[in-house]
């Protein structure tokens, strides 16, 4: 029995989707192919970026943690500076006006550390769509403020209290909720993962990122950089940049996993750059998990809700195969010390995702020429992080003000 | 092999009836108890799903017996070995798996089909492997002479369902409408309508789930169907009832 395989990058990825779904994903993949080859389709959308999200974003250049580190010349490239503050806007305005050409009246969304929910209520509250976000409880818990956005932007923000209750789990229940509802809505899918088209999709929409990085770098330098650092949970913000660099074969691409409280601790969320990662099946796609012998998909650990997940984008699991990007983890403490590091050297605030590929890149410019250029991604900002950097931190001061305003609540019931 | 005995069985009965339940759910020992009781009141087909941490396709009460079975430790290897002993203690009664992908792929495919054929199991049936992706799936099944089943739904295509016919053996486990396991099917004429959609695409036996909860629902069933799937209802009754009331609704149904 000969079938035709495709939808793969390398041995990974496929299109492991319930039959009640397939109809759904051949439209999507005719509709992606349609837009994909009509480049009226991406003007528009890159359009929509300047006026709404203020792209281009900055590449900035580090200074200070140049000199501080006394190694390569260190060039960070501002995706916190987007609307709603992280690179998740670029994907969810690219899917939006997908859905608007499909005719879609309804959005539906997972979303782990929240930034994804939140720029997809931003983008239904725009594009007037219909709008549920399913929520892991645990995420929920960590990123309260994230929540509070998307509610007060229009969107029903669903708990979601099945499995580990995080980001797997959420994906999972928004399948669920298009098993029946596909014909009004669209799933807006947050990273490049599930099954054909999304990783590939996501990845082109986020490679906007990757276009300006290029651009502005050379404007500035007039040459490539050696190095270009992004942090990896799905692999959107990786994909986006890396793929301004994918075909100079003389930059390095370095992929930053979350390494939890160690790789050796079995708490963290590195597929790639632990031994921990295993070929299989699960969320439509085919790519490396974090499971146990039995194939069941396992808890993962980071500080960062938005790297808690167990799969990783088949792109990158091929790009990992094939060793064009070298992948390594950083651990919560290293993070926290790194996100340290930029608020004080260069005044940015990166998100704990973000601080992973920050973490990586100051283990490695010291060690660099003064002649080595890097670029880091920075995905997004950290403001959402607050009560978790201030906890990391033991803020005594933030803590006695949240016990104050607690206060104030139960007195005011 | 599976179609067969469905026709065997289906000349003696008019409707044969499915119920489902999930290994290792609250127990294997409980599970013993209830395939007694199903065998005991009318059940000619007994689905058996081996837990997946992930189970995309199924609604809320068999995702939790699913993450209960999960957190209870329950292997694969564990549910092969408990389907030998079950096939071998009720060989008149056909008995099917059901499960996620990544459990025989992680299994080990090939040898997944095979353990599961020496064990009795007939038929299998894998929600998120498309024939697209099932390559090695299928010609394992074909080898080991047990039937890959797969689902025909009211989204699919007259050309989707085709392609699907030509690769399903022994059943067509049809979807009566949209959604996930466990929201219930309204017995209608587009009901009766959509059946005859399926059944102008494949001489196989049709099997009806998703969702069937009553004995008014199985009587006013379209008559093209031979299975009745019964897979959340069950769950619910035996999460209330145990065993007993599980019993009791099937023999109401086949009465």
């Amino acid at each position: 029995m000969e079938i035709h395989r495709q939808k793969y990058f390398g041995k990974f990825g496929g299109m492991y989707v319930p039959s009640i779904l397939e109809t759904t994903f051949d439209e999507l993949t005719q509709a992606y192919q349609e837009a994909r080859s009509d480049p009226a389709f991406w003007d528009g959308f890159a359009q929509y970026m300047r006026s709404y999200s203020g792209r281009p974003t900055p590449l900035t250049f580090a200074e200070n943690l140049t000199g501080y580190l006394g190694g390569a010349k260190i060039y960070i490239k501002r995706e916190d500076l987007n609307h709603t503050g992280a690179h998740k806007i670029n994907n969810v305005i690219g899917q939006g006006l997908l859905a608007k050409r499909m005719g879609k009246k309804r959005v539906i969304a997972e979303t782990g550390a929240g930034q994804h929910g939140v720029a997809t209520a931003t983008m239904a509250a725009k594009f007037g769509f219909e709008c549920e976000i399913y929520m892991g409880e645990v995420d929920v818990k960590r990123q309260r403020p994230n929540v509070f956005w998307m509610e007060k932007l229009g969107a029903k923000v669903n708990v979601v209290k099945d499995g580990t209750r995080t980001l797997k789990d959420a994906i999972n229940a928004t399948f669920r909720d298009w098993a029946y509802s596909m014909e009004t809505t669209h799933y807006v899918l947050g990273t490049a993962c599930g099954p054909y088209p999304f990783p590939e999709m996501v990845a082109w929409f986020q490679s906007i990122v990757g276009k300006e990085a290029k651009k502005q770098i050379l404007d500035v330098e007039d040459r490539l950089p050696n190095h270009v650092y992004a942090c990896v949970g799905g692999g959107s913000n990786s994909l986006g940049i890396f793929s301004g660099f994918m075909d100079d074969k003389d930059v390095e691409l370095v992929g930053v996993e979350a390494g939890g409280l160690g790789l050796d601790t079995g708490k963290h969320a590195a597929r790639l750059a632990s031994k921990d990662g295993k070929i299989g099946i699960a969320e439509g796609m085919k790519t490396v998990f974090l499971q146990t012998e039995e194939g069941q998909m396992m808890e993962t650990h980071s500080i960062s809700a938005g790297l808690d997940y167990v799969g990783i984008s088949p792109i990158l699991a091929d790009l990992h195969e094939r060793k064009r990007i070298r992948f390594e983890a950083a651990t919560d403490d290293e993070v926290v010390e790194a996100l340290r590091l930029a608020l004080r050297k260069e005044g940015i605030v990166p998100a704990l995702e973000s601080a992973h590929a920050f973490a990586q890149a100051f283990k490695e410019a010291p060690r660099m020429g003064k002649d080595e250029i890097i670029v880091i991604n920075q995905s997004g900002r950290g403001d959402k992080d607050i009560f978790t950097v201030a906890d990391a931190l033991k803020d005594r001061a933030w803590e006695d003000f949240i016990i104050q305003k607690a206060e104030e609540y139960r007195a005011g019931r | 092999m599976l179609e067969d005995r469905i026709r065997a069985a289906r000349k003696r009965k008019r409707l044969l009836l499915m119920p489902h339940l999930v290994l290792g759910y609250p127990s294997f020992e409980s599970n013993r108890e209830l395939i007694r009781t199903m065998v005991e009141s009318g059940a000619d087909i007994i689905e058996m799903q081996i837990p997946f941490s992930d189970p995309m396709a199924d609604g809320p009460v068999i995702l939790k017996a699913n993450d209960a079975a999960v957190r209870n430790g329950v292997t694969t290897s564990q549910c092969l070995a408990f389907a030998k002993e079950i096939c071998a203690l009720y060989p008149e009664t056909i008995f099917l798996f059901m499960t996620y992908a990544n459990v025989p792929f992680v299994y080990g495919l090939e040898n997944f089909v095979k353990v599961a054929a020496d064990a009795g199991i007939l038929g299998l049936i894998i929600p998120d492997l498309p024939p697209e992706e099932g390559a090695e799936y299928l010609s394992a099944c074909e080898r080991n002479d047990v039937a890959p089943i797969f689902l025909f739904t009211p989204t699919n295509t007259p050309e989707r369902l085709r392609v699907l016919a030509s690769y399903c053996r022994g059943l067509v486990y049809c979807v009566g409408r949209t959604g996930v396991t466990g929201i219930k099917t309204k017995i209608d004429d587009a009901l009766g309508a959509m059946i005859q959609r399926y059944k102008s695409m494949t001489t196989l036996p049709i099997g009806l789930g998703f969702g069937l909860q009553s004995k008014k629902d199985i009587d006013a069933l379209p008559k093209d169907v031979d299975i009745a799937i019964i897979g959340t209802k069950i769950l619910t009754l035996h999460n209330e009832g145990g065993a007993k009331a599980v019993g009791q609704f099937l023999r109401e149904l086949a009465a």
